[in-house]
């Protein structure tokens, strides 16, 4: 098997996620620079959701087709997660719009909280194993495989990113949400109102949210009330990546980040394998000989890789891949 | 003050705080229909604090009404359908929009497809760079170019009454001349302005009346004439 193609179709599809989870950071942030920490959370909603629907079409036991039983399992998370959306923007950061920018952080992260257990007041502490209803086939390609899953995921998230990027360019609402990223006093002079459009932002990425629930759900084959956390974190740093408050920055950071885990995860254990290095492996000759190998870091450090990462870019540019350095003509 | 209805825009006792700080100190002033009428004074008086007062994008106290309704009680985002529009300090034009986009937001709140066309197509006709530059993100214009788009994306909403925060500033003489010609071509078209600038004598050739404005406070309100002839005026902002 060829690990390296391996990798990097596994790191396509989690990173199709991540740059879905992360258009949702971008977008609100670009509007009202808030970094919404509930929207792992979001996502987490999404998947359990859809979780319930499925097991419930399921367990109707109608001759459905596996892939409508999914579509189903969506269409109840997306208004749900929407729902969801709208309700944090309207009830937790509307009235702190004017407030200090610490305040409604920390409130992100107490929505954060809150949702998180919600959910596990609803679905309980065990994880949920998402029926494998879909059939998983693989298509062997140039010594890996491809399941249908990772095309779904890959396929789904290319319409969505083309879907939001045609709202956002060429619709007016779009140029209006652009317009108020930019300037919210003078795009009210046009007529936009603020509030909506701050809104919408909220519900848009929350629906996108959804949707990556569901594919995150049906990729791990699992379901858990604290999913949201790591998956919204990484999100956040694939955002941060692409430059925030830039939707492409958010695709690029995302799919980007899905590749450096996958490949890091992939050859971390190969690189960190004390064996191999000829100062310290003829230290530990007698422990290589037994087990042919002494691994410092497996692929259990698969996290390391998006907060590595994350830090890097902090350090060394800040503003992202494709964030604009602040200059401002006059 | 006097019992017949009120002016196209008339401010009462209008009032800018700013902390604790007075910016604009309980001033009344009116604009008529068809009129351009300009508001000058030095740096810090308060003209541009008036005139964001008069766009609600900041908190004032005193009457603000304009045809017959009171705007004081309104959104901002509100104004531009009932036909006010202001160019504010420093352009306000969207920097990583293009020019089209720009103009098409001057138009978000209407709904008339063919009629925006038309008006954009009028615009265009008018000032023939933006046309050039449609596609061009706007934060690559110059600063004449920034300050007609400015202006240009003000008109795509038809307003009634167009108000204009110092559209001289920064710009070069030659420039200068240039949008004030393009100002005096819109009030001729029947739109009635209300002009902010520092540049005395220059709004004073282009408005038909004037009030001059003085730490917070309206110190003289006369004919355009008028005031380039009263020596207060002349000594004060005029130079002379």
């Amino acid at each position: 098997m060829d690990i390296f193609l391996q990798q990097i179709i596994n790191g396509l599809t989690t990173g199709s996620v991540y740059a879905i989870v992360a258009l949702g950071y971008t977008m609100v942030y670009g509007v009202i620079q808030l970094i919404n920490f509930a929207h792992g959370e979001v996502v987490m909603i999404g998947a359990m959701t859809a979780f319930t629907v499925i097991m419930a079409v399921v367990g109707l036991g109608l001759p459905l087709p596996p892939a409508l039983i999914v579509l189903l399992g969506v269409l109840a998370a997306v208004p749900v997660c929407m729902a969801i959306g709208y309700t944090l923007e309207r009830v937790a950061y509307r009235p702190l719009r004017h407030a200090p920018r610490l305040a409604p952080l920390i409130t992100a992260i107490g929505m954060s909280i809150i949702l998180q257990h919600l959910a596990l007041l609803i679905w309980g502490r065990d994880p949920r194993a998402f029926p494998q209803i879909m059939e998983n086939a693989s298509f062997a390609i140039g010594g890996a495989a491809i399941s249908t899953v990772q095309i779904a995921i890959i396929l789904m998230s290319v319409v969505l990113m083309a879907g939001l990027t045609w709202f956002v360019y060429r619709t007016r609402f779009g140029i209006a949400i652009r317009a108020t990223a930019e300037d919210v006093r003078v795009a009210a002079l046009m007529g936009v109102d603020a509030n909506r459009v701050i809104a919408a932002t909220f519900v848009i990425g929350a629906g996108l949210g959804a949707i990556a629930g569901v594919m995150v759900g049906t990729y791990y084959g699992i379901a858990h009330y604290t999913m949201g956390f790591t998956l919204g974190l990484k999100a956040f740093s694939a955002a941060v990546l692409g430059g925030i408050g830039n939707l492409a920055g958010a695709m690029l950071g995302g799919i980007v980040l899905g590749l450096v885990e996958a490949l890091g995860t992939g050859y971390i254990g190969d690189l960190t394998d004390l064996c191999r290095w000829p100062l310290v492996g003829g230290m530990l000759a007698e422990r290589c000989e037994a087990d042919g190998h002494a691994i410092l870091f497996g692929s259990n450090y698969q996290d390391v890789f998006a907060f590595l990462v994350l830090i890097l870019v902090l350090v060394f540019r800040p503003s992202g891949l494709l964030g604009e350095r602040v200059s401002e003509r006059a | 003050m006097t019992s017949q209805p009120y002016a196209l825009l008339e401010a009462v006792s209008l009032e800018v705080h700013y902390g604790g700080i007075a910016a604009v100190k309980g001033i009344s002033f009116a604009v008529e229909e068809g009129e351009l009428v300009c508001l000058i004074g030095a740096n810090g008086a308060g003209k541009t604090s008036t005139l964001k007062a008069l766009a609600r994008m900041i908190d004032a106290s005193g009457e603000i009404h304009y045809r017959q309704e009171r705007l004081d009680q309104l959104p901002s985002h509100a104004l531009i359908g009932r036909g006010l529009a202001l160019v504010p300090e420093g352009r306000g034009v969207f920097a990583r929009l293009t020019v089209a986009e720009n103009l098409a937001m001057g138009a978000y709140h209407r709904n008339d497809r063919a009629e925006i066309k038309h008006d954009l197509d009028r615009i265009y006709a008018m000032l023939p760079r933006l046309k050039e530059r449609a596609e061009q993100v706007a934060g690559t214009l110059s600063g004449g170019e920034q300050q007609m788009l400015a202006i240009g994306r003000a008109l795509m909403g038809r307003p009634k009454l167009l108000l204009l925060d110092e559209p001289s500033m920064g710009l070069a003489p030659l420039m200068v001349e240039k949008v004030f010609e393009v100002i005096r071509t819109v009030a001729t078209q029947g739109v009635t302005i209300l002009l902010v600038e520092q540049n005395a004598r220059l709004a004073l050739h282009t408005c038909t009346r004037g009030y001059v404005m003085e730490s917070g406070k309206i110190t003289l309100a006369d004919t355009a004439a008028n005031l380039l002839a009263d020596p207060r005026v002349r000594a004060a902002y005029l130079g002379e």
